[in-house]
């Protein structure tokens, strides 16, 4: 016996409205019924961090929250946080300039956890991204090029200069 | 992962009587239950959502100590001024927990109920014998790869670290848990394994944990936690220690101690002959080492594990060390 629950979403200021069993995550969700693929699965049991989106206004992990649970809730993804016009998120930007990724398939989950960790104020040196970084793993290793990333995009919040523009005069 | 009908709790009172069928849990930040559903170790009827409740995730610190609701979520203990202020352990044993992003979504009343990381226990598919998910049906681990499994508390049942690092903190300050009006000290909330490893800890069913109260003291003021693991971040303790020490007026002479170990035991451990021995005395190195070992007495290796019988007195009395100026 398969019953199905009706949900109401919001997912980037958007209402979604969907049927879904009710052992369904906000991962299965997002990525089976509403194709917002760009949250990834990695290990899909809370140890990687690529399905990282903010519930609130907080990052969390998509793939160990029931989509049930965040009725109500205010769910941004990844295809959520550049501008209305297309630009890039300064985070999305300072990831390109830093060349943050290899393949690619951590990098919407780091992306997600570093604009939460910058607007916590948990990015203030090299050391203190690395921990609260920690959750996102990266198997191609490009570490040290994400914690540049973050730390760039962490000075533009604070100071408001863009990386874009700091290579120019660079 | 099996499915199941989701209810969202509209009061303590609903969630604690939806609880009582046989196949019904609670559901707080579902870090613990929706990973063990996905394993197929857990396998509910119905989840019981407590998430929507109001005022069970209440905090207040004041001159006698820190009430803390069920439902606040580890990452906001760990960052609350008046908990790093009153209690630096607890604070630390939750911010060097699990990642910014589970903090964000586990509960302190799911924390404390979190199951064992044994990986025999967590995949039931490839190991059938488990004490602890299926009573009689023997342990996997003892007599494989145990290097993460416990030295003390162990049974012939099961070997299994209760993995936790805020019980650590807790049991070192004398904590309560509190499920509505009854009352336990965390060190007789959790049970040795014995020969029921699958009961775990004293809640019955239907209860619900509703919050924790630590009382305030001088050594739960002037305290630390270290966590000493495979990884810097991101992982569980393979040893880890709660070290709080009060000071006699003349500032060195110890008045009062604190010793909790952590990812060597079955339950979070409190080491009452390391702290009597070192009370009344001033601190040194060599007699707070000496004193460290009585940490691990009666301690049990099966092999893979024995690094901890050497590891966890050093992670005391580092943390002692480091309270205490030496370090
Ligand atoms: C990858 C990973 C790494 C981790 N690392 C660490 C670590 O380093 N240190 C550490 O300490 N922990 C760690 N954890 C464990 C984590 O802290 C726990 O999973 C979490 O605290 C559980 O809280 P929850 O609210 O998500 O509980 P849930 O998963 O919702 O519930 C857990 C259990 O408690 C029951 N329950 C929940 N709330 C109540 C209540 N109020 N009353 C009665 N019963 C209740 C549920 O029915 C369930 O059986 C890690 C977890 C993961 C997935
Ligand atoms: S140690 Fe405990 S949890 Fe692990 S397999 Fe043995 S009985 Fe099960
Ligand atoms: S897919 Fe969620 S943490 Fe790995
Ligand atoms: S870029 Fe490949 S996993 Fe991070």
């Amino acid at each position: 016996m398969t019953r199905t629950i009706h949900l109401s979403l919001d997912i980037n200021g958007k209402q979604h409205e969907l049927d879904v069993e009710p052992r369904v995550t906000l991962l299965d969700a997002l990525r089976e019924s509403l194709a917002l693929t760009g949250t990834k699965k990695g290990c899909d049991q809370g140890q990687c961090g690529a399905c990282t989106c903010h519930v609130d206004g907080k990052r969390v992990l998509s793939c160990l929250t029931l989509a049930a649970q965040v009725e109500g809730r205010q769910i941004t993804t990844i295809e959520g946080i550049a501008a209305e016009g297309g630009d890039l998120h300064p985070v999305q930007a300072a990831f390109i300039e830093n060349d943050a990724f290899q393949c690619g398939y951590c990098t919407p989950g780091q992306i997600m956890s570093a604009v939460a960790c910058i607007r916590e104020g948990h990015a203030g040196s090299e050391e203190e991204i690395r921990e609260y970084m920690s959750g996102n793993l990266c198997r191609c290793g490009a570490y040290n090029s994400i914690v540049a990333a973050v730390r760039e995009a962490a000075e533009m919040a604070a100071t408001g200069v863009a990386a874009k523009d700091k290579a120019e005069v660079a | 992962m099996r499915d199941f009908s989701y209810f969202r709790a509209a009061s303590t009172e609903e969630a604690s009587r939806a609880t009582l069928d046989a196949g019904a849990m609670l559901l707080a930040g579902g870090t613990t239950l929706l990973d063990l559903a996905k394993c197929g170790v857990t396998e509910p009827d119905t989840l019981v959502d407590i998430t929507h409740l109001a005022g069970l995730g209440d905090m207040t610190v004041d001159a006698n100590g820190a009430t803390i609701g069920a439902l606040a979520k580890m990452g906001e203990v760990a960052d609350h001024p008046g908990v790093k202020a009153a209690f630096p352990a607890v604070a630390q044993s939750l911010s060097l927990a699990a990642s910014a992003q589970l903090r964000n979504m586990a509960t302190i009343g799911g924390n404390l109920l979190q199951r064992t990381r044994c990986s025999y226990f967590r995949e039931p598919g490839v190991f059938p014998a488990c004490n602890k998910r299926n009573p009689g049906s023997g342990c996997s681990a003892i007599g494989g790869v145990t290097r993460n499994h416990a030295v003390l508390g162990t049974s012939r049942a099961c070997i299994a670290v209760n993995p936790g690092d805020l019980a650590v903190a807790l049991v070192a300050f004398d904590a309560y848990v509190e499920m509505g009006r009854r009352r336990v000290a965390i060190e007789d909330f959790y049970m040795l394994p014995g020969e029921t490893p699958d009961w775990e800890t004293v809640l019955k069913k239907g209860e619900i944990i509703t919050g924790i109260a630590i009382p305030a003291s001088p050594a739960a003021k002037n305290s630390t936690y270290l966590k000493v693991r495979d990884r810097q971040s991101y992982e569980f303790a393979a040893a880890s220690a709660a070290v709080g020490i009060e000071f006699e007026a003349d500032g060195k002479t110890v008045r009062d101690i604190r010793v909790a170990l952590g990812g060597v035991a079955t339950r979070p451990w409190r080491a009452r002959a390391v702290e009597q021995s070192l009370i009344g005395t001033v601190l040194n190195v060599e007699a707070v080492e000496k004193a460290s070992r009585l940490s691990v007495e009666g301690a049990v290796s099966h092999g893979g594990n024995r690094y901890k019988i050497e590891l966890a007195p050093r992670v005391v009395a580092r943390a002692i060390l480091t309270m205490g100026g030496l370090a």
